[in-house]
């Protein structure tokens, strides 16, 4: 049963205080989208065996959103950050890299 | 036989007495026993049947690995199955029973089995019972499911409570010997928070028993030192009787303490389930002895070396009055000692090694015990006793050298560290072959949330045996543990210890090497699931090479002891077969719970009214007492109908519509969702959500709105209510209410986070009332609600009033098509809100109505509803409700999903009202039959039902469903099923059945 | 509908209690608003001017008896007064609060509040069977304000005072919380897990 740390609150707390979400930083397809751009939306998601990035939600607590990167096969937890961005932060990438190198997540290294 | 010693006994108190039944049998005991030594204190050593062959079996060891003394406990309310006697704590009045055979367990007709064996190989359940097919229901399953099982199960509640606890450790200590108080002192001492446990209700494990030196004293006196020095620590909390059942993620363990099983008392929970956070986890565990493999080492009367000693000198009793020794290493020599110091005899002592033993040996030579080596057991003779063994050269194929009479044999293969909590959460294995045994990979631990190791093994399970090596090993894990929680060690305390040198054990899996095929098929290696080395050498031979495979065709290790004396040797044997190195076969895996621990231990307190929590609206106590029938909507307990005088639920429901249509009803609608959305973005956001224009709705109005999902389906509905400028109420269904919440902040924080807009949850805020019927508006005059005429407080408009002198907003919404009002009120006055409406509605004959005639009501007006119209793959168009969705919005959730050509399809089943051509009420789930057959010969299908109901207002069955080519059927009359009778007609009509023109609303 | 007129609310359980090991008890409504906006900004100010306390740090509660402020996220605050102060301070925070990104919601009527009262240690103890908090002494102290859940809702915790927890929970699910907390302030059960 995992321990996560909401960045929003600062607790740390088990599993059963948050709700998973799937994958981060997966990119919305609108009304103007071509078929294959909102399948992708929809449908495909990463299935990595290692760094994976992806969004939990707070809910038997702050009720924040965040976002965490997280190592699928050991369930090293390489940090968690803010569900309001675009890209993992370099900081977080760094730690990543360092600790797993070469790893790709879709066009993330 | 096995009988009391005169003397001796660490364990027990000889000054209290205890009686016991066994079958029926009264027995004596002594405080201190454990049921096990109690039952062989009385020469009680045959204690059930074995599952398969239902052979007899006898107490093998004296602690949770016993695999064969499983009993019956307790009777009634208290009964529980499968109960190991060496773990049970002896007390006054304890009842046991023993288990599988029938009709005695001296006389097992079941035995049978035995003698018909060479049909019964592993996995002779793949091959037989396979016809004739017939006999499958009636011969084949009835016959086992009757032999199926060891115990029985319990038929009534559980009379005892459970209950949980959270706890949070720097470092936690897995286990109460010599190991873990070291490990547990030295964490102690550096000031780290300790949780010590131990699931024994004795500190000092194996220690006392194998002897040995501490700092000039008897090891004992050590031990008693490290408790004294422990219980005074303020940083240190220890527990007896308080098992480790598993290491899970980021440190996360489970602690099972059983708090009265041995002195069983109502009012105290009967097991706490700990539920442990440590940074640290050191798993002083011990190890296992390992039988050895030869033909008949499952005659009662044969046990392991050290359970031997372990009765003799914890629990004065002697297992046997002679006792043949057979081993493959020198600690099973201490067991002919303490045979000795009691007073028994030693029959013999047969080494397997070729050279024998080191200065154990020597020792037990000047003893004068007989002792040879290169020497091994080729049978054992007696079938519910052990009378005897036959002894051969362990090389060779078992050829009889001497037979000689003894009633017990300890058997020693050499010991397996318990590598089962370090392995729970992935911690690696390496095979020791000097050792012969599995231990943990100090290189490849258990990893936490930061990627590094959290558990660290500690004495014997880490592979560590002798006294000095176990010190050492333990006072090293304790530092590792300390350190890596970021304390400081405290200064080294010197001990020195004397122990006995032992030289290597030689492995020895199969005895003798060479035995004959009917001696391998008698050398068991699973006691309790019967699998035999024959059996695992059959396994290798039909082509189960993996062990995993090798485990399930055999069923070697799936006992409820999880092959605690049997996986070591079935791996070994399985290598062999296979000519593969062990370590290349490698281990199946290790599933918590270490121990099996109860179900009520799980639930804890989550049981009768806790089990879940249920939601109780403010009116609820006013249900309960006037004949409310529930309905659970998720854990909201929802008024289904009111019955009275007898009636049942379909007359209530009847009388409930036509009093609400006629007259005046009142409806508990406090469950639905109430968001108060807020902020300059409000309207916008409202856009992207809903199918509708939000945005333009006013202040003061009203406006009935459907969410879809980004797939384009219908997930819910509701009215919105604007208030102000920046503030908007949405109403959700029941079940919408959090997730309907979620999903507003999941969009608001993980994608639109620039919107201006906050959204609060205030569905308990208020409780809602709806008034609905022709009579609802003089109703609400009647208690001096102020200007609620048509023009003041149109059709779709809110309003602040007083009601009964109560402040409340007032909806005229409606779902019924009557003229129809929602209250919403401060969820502490809705009782006394609900009371005056009650109160003031006998005057007008008002009913209180329940969500089925709400159901009923909005069906005869063709409202759709989310969950019966909708199931997660419906559209609004596939409903008639294109008027709901905006040709002006850009953008909002759903629209792109919809333009999909599935779900703009023009062939799509839509919506369509029926009416049976003889009125009667379709069935639920109902299809609407086409003609002919698909490629799989069944009929083809043209609708299906969505809402079937009676309706009292028309006096005959409606429905509405989804059919292909929707109301452009207008008219025809189709073919829906029926469970039986063939198919039913039904015309296709307008499913507003009711009030088309609206004029009830109209007012 | 902010006025205090008409039939006095109720709250979930009419006061229930329990004395167990530790006194189980249900506390009188009290006024509460969720406030959400800029806590930094003026929502902290009203806050403050609500309660007369200071605006809590990160997972704080400011507490003097019935009048708290509490850090329920970082946008959101929890106002509490006593019962009879709230048609003023909504009437007040209509005023102050200006900021139309800034909002006020009466919350009053949609929470229950217990109270666990007796000695320190047995009172952290009920909590921490039913909460995967860590309630040593060490670790959560006065202050100190916790969102997580009881069992199978969410709660809120906090301590006003050595020997008392103060939580709250939805109004629906009273009944739910009382029993589960008396469950665990059953006399025998004592767990001594602080000693």
């Amino acid at each position: 049963m995992l321990l996560l740390n909401c960045p929003c609150c600062g607790v740390t707390a088990e599993e059963t205080e948050f709700h998973g979400g799937g994958e981060a930083h997966v990119k919305r397809a609108g009304p103007a989208s071509e078929d294959a751009a909102f399948e992708t939306y929809l449908f495909h998601r990463e299935n990595p065996k290692g760094v994976h990035f992806e969004r939990w939600r707070h809910v038997t607590g702050c009720g924040k959103w965040f976002l965490a990167a997280r190592d699928t096969a050991t369930l090293e937890v390489f940090g968690t950050y803010s569900a309001q961005t675009l890209a993992p932060p370099e900081v977080l990438l760094a730690r990543i890299r360092a600790k797993r190198p070469g790893f790709t997540w879709r066009d993330v290294q | 036989m096995s009988s009391r010693l005169a003397k001796g006994g660490r364990k027990i108190d000889r000054n209290t007495k205890v009686t016991f039944t066994f079958n029926g049998r009264q027995m004596r005991g002594f405080a201190g026993d454990t049921l096990a030594s109690a039952l062989l204190a009385n020469d009680q050593m045959l204690v059930g049947r074995s599952f398969k062959y239902h052979r007899p079996r006898g107490i093998v060891a004296s602690g949770a690995e016993e695999p064969n003394a499983l009993v019956g406990l307790g009777e009634g309310a208290r009964f529980e199955p499968n109960q190991r006697a060496t773990t049970t704590e002896l007390f006054d009045g304890l009842v046991a029973t023993s288990q599988n055979h029938w009709p005695s367990l001296e006389f097992d007709v079941g035995a049978i089995n035995s003698k018909l064996s060479r049909f019964f190989p592993a996995g002779f359940y793949y091959k037989t019972f396979m016809g004739p097919r017939a006999f499958w229901k009636h011969v084949y399953e009835p016959i086992i499911r009757m032999s199926a099982g060891l115990g029985k199960a319990p038929t009534e509640k559980d009379a005892d409570t459970y209950e949980h606890l959270y706890a949070f450790a720097d470092v936690l200590v897995i286990g109460g010997g010599v190991a873990g108080l070291t490990a547990a002192a030295e964490a102690g001492r550096a000031g780290a928070r300790v949780l010590l446990m131990e699931q024994t209700a004795h500190w000092g494990g194996r220690a006392p028993v194998d002897g040995g030196q501490v700092n000039g004293a008897p090891v004992a006196d050590h031990i008693d030192a490290l408790v004294a020095e422990l219980a005074a620590m303020e940083n240190v909390t220890m527990r007896l009787r308080c098992m480790g059942a598993g290491v899970y993620d980021h440190g996360y363990v489970l602690g099972y303490e059983r708090l009265t099983d041995h002195a069983p008392q109502s009012g105290v929970p009967r097991h706490r389930l700990w539920r442990i956070r440590a940074a640290q986890v050191v798993t002083a565990t011990g190890a296992i002895e390992r039988p050895l493999s030869f033909a008949g080492n499952d005659i009662p009367g044969v046990m392991l070396a050290s359970a031997v000693r372990d009765y003799i000198v914890d629990l004065g009793v002697s297992p046997g009055d002679r006792v043949a020794i057979v081993t493959n290493n020198d600690d099973a020599y201490r067991t002919a000692f303490a045979v000795k110091d009691a007073g028994l005899e030693v029959a013999v002592i047969l080494d397997a090694r070729p050279a024998g033993g080191g200065d154990l040996a020597i020792r037990a030579r000047e003893l004068g015990i007989r002792v040879e080596v290169n020497r091994a057991i080729a049978h054992v003779s007696g079938t519910k006793r052990v009378t005897g063994i036959a002894i051969c050269a362990q090389a060779g194929s078992g050829s009889v050298i001497e037979e000689i009479a003894c009633d017990a044999v300890a058997m020693s293969g050499g010991w397996s560290p318990v590598v089962h909590l370090w392995s729970h959460c992935g911690g690696k294995l390496i095979w020791d072959e000097a050792g012969a045994m599995f231990r943990p990979d100090a290189e490849r631990a258990p990893t936490s949330h930061d990627g590094k190791p959290f558990v660290i093994c500690a004495g014997a399970a880490n592979g560590a045996f002798s006294l000095s090596d176990v010190l050492v090993d333990a006072r090293a894990a304790g530092g590792s543990a300390v350190s890596a929680t970021g304390y400081s060690a405290g200064e080294e305390v010197a001990t020195t210890v004397e122990d006995v040198a032992e030289i290597p054990l030689a492995p020895v899996w199969i005895m003798p090497a060479g035995a004959t095929g009917k001696l391998r098929s008698k050398s068991w290696l699973d006691y309790q699931n019967d699998v035999k080395v024959s059996d695992i050498q059959l396994a290798a031979q039909e082509g189960f090479e993996s062990v995993e495979h090798a485990k399930r065709y055999t069923t070697l290790g799936m006992a409820t002891d999880q092959g605690k004396l049997s996986n070591i040797n079935g791996l070994a044997v399985l290598s062999n077969a296979l000519n593969e190195a062990i370590p290349q076969v490698g281990t199946t895996t290790f599933r918590p719970p270490y121990t099996p621990i109860s179900l009520g231990s799980i639930a804890g307190a989550a049981r009768d009214a806790a089990f879940q929590p249920l939601r109780r609206t403010p009116m609820h106590s006013w249900h309960e007492a006037n004949g409310v029938k529930w309905e659970p909507v998720g854990h909201w307990r929802r008024p289904f109908c009111y019955t009275r005088d007898g009636e049942t639920a379909h007359e209530a429901v009847t009388r409930e519509v036509n009093g609400t249509r006629n007259r005046v009803g009142l409806l508990d609608a406090s469950t639905l969702g109430k968001l108060v959305v807020k902020g300059p973005d409000a309207g916008k956001f409202l856009d992207l959500l809903y199918t509708n224009m939000m945005s333009t709705l006013k202040p003061g109005r009203c406006r009935y709105g459907l969410m879809c999902d980004e797939n384009g389906f219908l997930m819910d509905d509701g009215v919105v209510a604007r208030i102000d400028e920046n503030t908007f109420l949405c109403h959700t269904t029941t079940g919408g209410a959090d997730r309907i919440q979620a999903h507003m902040e999941e969009w608001l924080q993980t994608e639109w986070w620039d919107l201006k807009v906050h959204v609060v949850n205030a569905t308990e805020q208020y409780a809602q009332i709806g008034v609905v019927g022709p009579q609802a508006r003089q109703l609400l005059e009647v208690l001096g609600t102020a200007s609620i005429d048509a023009e003041t407080l149109p059709f779709m408009a809110w309003a602040d009033r007083v009601v009964a002198g109560i402040p409340v907003r007032l909806y005229r919404i409606s779902f019924s098509g009557e003229l129809s009002y929602e209250l919403a009120v401060p969820a502490g006055q809705g009782l006394a809100l609900w009371q005056s409406l009650i109160e003031a509605g006998r005057a007008f004959d008002a009913v209180t109505y329940g969500t089925e005639a709400l159901h009923v009501m909005r069906a005869e007006k063709g409202f759709i509803m989310i969950g019966d119209e909708t199931d997660g793959t419906v559209i609004p168009q596939d409903l008639n409700l294109d008027w709901a969705i905006s040709k002006k919005k850009t953008d909002f959730l759903g629209k792109r999903g919809q333009t999909r050509s599935f779900l703009a399809d023009p062939n799509r089943w839509k919506l369509v009202g029926l009416e049976t051509t003889d009125s009667s009420v379709i069935e639920d789930g109902a299809y609407v039959l086409a003609e002919g057959q698909n490629d799989k010969d069944q009929r083809n299908m043209q609708g299906r039902i969505t809402s079937t109901y009676y309706s009292p207002t028309l006096g005959r069955g409606i429905a509405m469903g989804l059919l292909k080519g929707g109301m452009s059927r207008l008219g025809d009359v189709v073919q829906v099923t029926r469970m039986s009778g063939g198919p039913v007609s039904a015309k296709i009509v307008d499913p507003v059945f009711y009030d088309k023109a609206g004029d009830k609303q109209n007012v | 509908m902010s006025d205090l007129t008409g039939p006095a609310p109720v709250s979930a359980l009419h006061g229930a209690s329990y004395d167990g090991y530790v006194r189980v008890a249900e506390e009188p409504m009290r006024a509460m608003i969720t406030l959400r906006g800029d806590i930094s900004g003026t929502l902290g100010k009203a806050a403050k001017a609500l309660t007369s306390l200071d605006v809590p740090g990160q997972r704080e509660v400011t507490v003097m008896t019935e009048k708290a402020i509490a850090w329920m996220s970082p946008d959101e605050l929890l106002v509490m007064l006593p019962y009879a102060d709230l048609p003023d301070a909504l009437g007040t925070l209509e005023q102050k609060l200006s900021d139309p990104m800034a909002s006020a919601v009466d919350v009053s009527h949609a929470r229950a509040i217990f109270s666990i009262t007796g000695p320190d240690a047995l009172v952290r103890e009920v909590v921490a069977k039913l909460a995967p908090v860590d309630m040593a002494p060490a670790q959560f102290r006065p202050g100190m304000f916790r969102r997580t859940r009881l069992a199978q809702v969410p709660a809120a915790l906090w301590l006003p005072a050595p020997g008392r927890v103060e939580l709250i929970c939805f109004r629906s699910v009273a009944e739910y919380v009382f029993t589960i907390l008396c469950d665990a302030a059953k006399p025998g059960s004592e767990a001594g897990l602080f000693a």
